[in-house]
């Protein structure tokens, strides 16, 4: 390794909370000897140095929401050999993903007394949205561990493996009481990727769907479901449309409801 | 003779930031403190939305301090729909706030704000000639992200609080892997008191008056009144009739100032400065044997208000534990009408205010977010102006330097102030 030259890794930000970023600093030790066997060229959360491109494994963090991101984002594409989005902002538009149902000029005018001066799009998109992306890590934030098991996994050349199948098997897993079931909670954990743990239903509370869709999710289904239990349809219906509600599979079952 | 100072991406604060600053004849001709930050229009969408979902929803204003968003505006909203949180329950988020506070502020001391003491680009550099500090720094915080852990199921976006309380407390038992590093964690908070009063401080002084929320027996972070070091003594409802709103003609700056004019500061500095009879004594008499006194007014020196700041928070935390039981109900229902709430929390940055207007059904019809970076925005301006003379008289590299570290001072957090004000300022 030592006589190898280091990979280049860059970690990026777009419209976001810097929630994805902390977690790799969350990482801690594990970072750090990720840092030993890296070149980290370009974390501005972390370094003020900023190495040029081409970057060998670039992460993504944010939603474009902003002109200048739709032009920041081809570049960073062009000069990473692998793009990895991640985070519920760079993999399905993000919270801030609601203005996509509403006007932006509104919002900009509830927000700022003098809305001319900003400049922002009509919709928070997804990075998939704009440019090729090589994976995605999911999550609202995402999981430091399957950050680093990922980026092991790259950095070896192997393709890793994400889970894909629904919250369901890790509250199963995990040995925690279905809340549908016991309690009557609308909880989106059927429809739900795999890779928090399953902690909300730990906790006592429905899942809020932050690692976006599961693979072939029936989430028509579990809409029908929790109306027929006597739950409130507004409630229902924007429990959805949350922090991954613009992802396709949530927004076409919402809007079948509209 | 002519300088420009130009930093174009703000490195190791949160969010994204720019600063220009351009000096002619040792005076500043235009300094621009820029947010980049695209703006993400949280009091907008939050209209519509129920008060059951507000504190899930503004934790995502801000990765590095979801809990200070969770609980100023679960607060407020409290107070509208008519719940007391039971003295059980307020100690569960007080544990909960002091661990993020242990984090936020471990981050910001050695991994954001030390590299710039001690001449380095990043904390990752550091760690090759520092092990001993990058060590104590991923031992604080890992003890406060344990904590968040928890007592949140996660330290980023944590999912157990809410309005009334929490979804679920811990039982004891699950919080006693805490006090199993306990020592070490002390002692490391403790001896981190002699190591920030012993750095080399940059001087600059202005005339500041610092905010801060005051309990009358704790020292303050969840509730309190507002009171300043100039004679403010106020009820949180009050911070909008306090703290206006104002803009210049030259600048798109939504900023904060007492009465319109005059500029003012928080968090951790303010706090300690305000409230400094309330840490805990062991750590009132290391910071007196540091040679720390009070006020501190020299912004550098705001590092040594955070380390104070994470001593105070791992013993109280410590005896929080010690003396923890799992309350009876981890929350308490509220009974959604319409009304107006507002309330302020510590955030690790300062006061962070919310005010929501809720319809009949519990429906927010009207939200106002006011976060401590936007509050300190004009004051890091003044900081640099005050430094304009001495910049002029050092090579461009290390006054760059300088003003990027006088920007850190504050532990600006971009992502939380880009949501609420879009800042150019450009002083003639």
């Amino acid at each position: 390794m030592s006589q190898a030259r280091r990979p280049k890794v860059a970690v990026f930000k777009f419209s976001s909370c810097d929630g994805c970023q902390l977690q790799i600093l969350n990482a801690e030790e594990d970072l750090l000897e990720l840092a030993n066997q890296v070149e980290v060229s370009y974390f501005m959360e972390a370094t003020r140095r900023a190495l040029p491109g081409p970057y060998d494994v670039s992460f993504v963090e944010g939603s474009v929401s902003a002109p200048e991101e739709e032009e920041r984002i081809k570049e960073i594409r062009q000069n990473s050999k692998i793009l990895v989005a991640i985070g519920a902002c760079a993999t399905a538009g993000g919270i801030q993903a609601l203005r996509n149902w509403s006007d932006v000029e509104h919002f900009k005018r509830i927000v700022y007394p003098n809305p001319d001066w900003i400049t922002a799009l009509k919709t928070a998109t997804p990075i998939s949205a704009h440019v090729k992306v090589d994976l995605e890590l999911k999550g609202c934030p995402i999981n430091k561990d399957q950050f680093l098991y990922v980026t092991a996994q790259l950095l070896r050349g192997k393709t890793p493996y994400v889970p894909t199948y629904s919250v369901c098997l890790e509250c199963k897993a995990r040995g925690t009481p279905c809340v549908v079931v016991t309690k009557n909670i609308p909880c989106l954990g059927p429809v739900t990727m795999a890779g928090c743990g399953a902690l909300c239903p730990f906790y006592g509370r429905g899942c809020y769907g932050c690692f976006g869709p599961a693979d072939d999710p029936n989430a028509k289904g579990l809409i029908d479901y929790f109306l027929s239990q006597g739950i409130d349809r507004g409630e229902v219906l924007r429990l959805l449309r949350m922090f991954t509600g613009y992802s396709e599979k949530f927004r076409k079952a919402v809007e079948e409801y509209e | 003779m002519s300088k420009e100072i130009k930093v174009d991406y703000l490195a190791r604060v949160e969010g994204e930031g720019a600063l220009d600053i351009k000096l002619k004849d040792g005076k500043v001709e235009s300094l621009q403190l820029g947010i980049f930050e695209p703006p993400r229009f949280f009091e907008a969408f939050l209209v519509g939305r129920s008060y059951l979902e507000v504190p899930d929803i503004t934790a995502r204003i801000c990765g590095i301090c979801p809990v200070a968003y969770q609980m100023s505006s679960a607060r407020a909203l409290e107070k509208i729909v008519g719940i007391s949180v039971p003295e059980d329950v307020k100690i569960v988020r007080r544990l909960l706030y002091l661990g993020e506070w242990i984090e936020s502020h471990a981050l910001h001391v050695y991994m954001l704000h030390a590299p710039d003491f001690l001449g380095y680009e990043s904390a990752l550099e550091m760690a090759k000639d520092h092990a001993d500090l990058v060590k104590a720094a991923l031992r604080l915080k890992r003890w406060g992200n344990r904590i968040m852990e928890i007592l949140g199921g996660r330290s980023v976006h944590p999912v157990s609080p809410r309005v009334g309380g929490f979804h679920r407390c811990p039982k004891k038992d699950e919080l006693e892997p805490l006090l199993s590093e306990i020592s070490d964690v002390k002692k490391t908070a403790m001896d981190a008191i002699d190591w920030a009063a012993r750095l080399d401080f940059p001087s600059l002084r202005r005339d500041v008056e610092y905010v801060a929320l005051r309990h009358n027996k704790e020292y303050a972070i969840v509730e309190g009144k507002i009171r300043s070091t100039a004679g403010i003594d106020a009820p949180e409802e009050d911070f909008s009739k306090l703290f206006l709103e104002g803009q210049v003609p030259y600048s798109t700056a939504l900023r904060y100032s007492i009465g319109g004019s005059k500029p003012y500061v928080v968090g951790p500095q303010a706090r300690v400065n305000v409230n400094h009879d309330r840490l805990a004594p062991e750590v009132q008499d290391r910071a007196k044997e540091a040679g720390v006194s009070f006020p501190i007014e020299n912004p550098y020196m705001s590092i040594i208000a955070r380390v104070l700041e994470v001593a105070h928070s791992v013993l109280e935390a410590e005896e929080i534990i010690r003396e923890y039981k799992q309350p009876r109900a981890p929350h308490v229902n509220g009974k959604p009408r319409a009304g107006e709430g507002a309330a302020i929390t510590e955030a690790p940055r300062g006061m962070l205010f919310h005010r929501y207007i809720l319809d009949e059904k519990g429906i927010v019809k009207k939200a106002n977010i006011v976060p401590p970076t936007a509050q300190n925005q004009t004051s890091m301006e003044l900081d640099l102006l005050e430094l304009a003379p001495s910049l002029a008289r050092m090579t461009t590299e290390k006054a760059t330097l300088l003003c990027e570290q006088t920007v850190r001072n504050y532990d600006p957090c971009i992502s939380c102030s880009a949501h609420f004000l879009k800042l150019h300022l450009v002083s003639e």
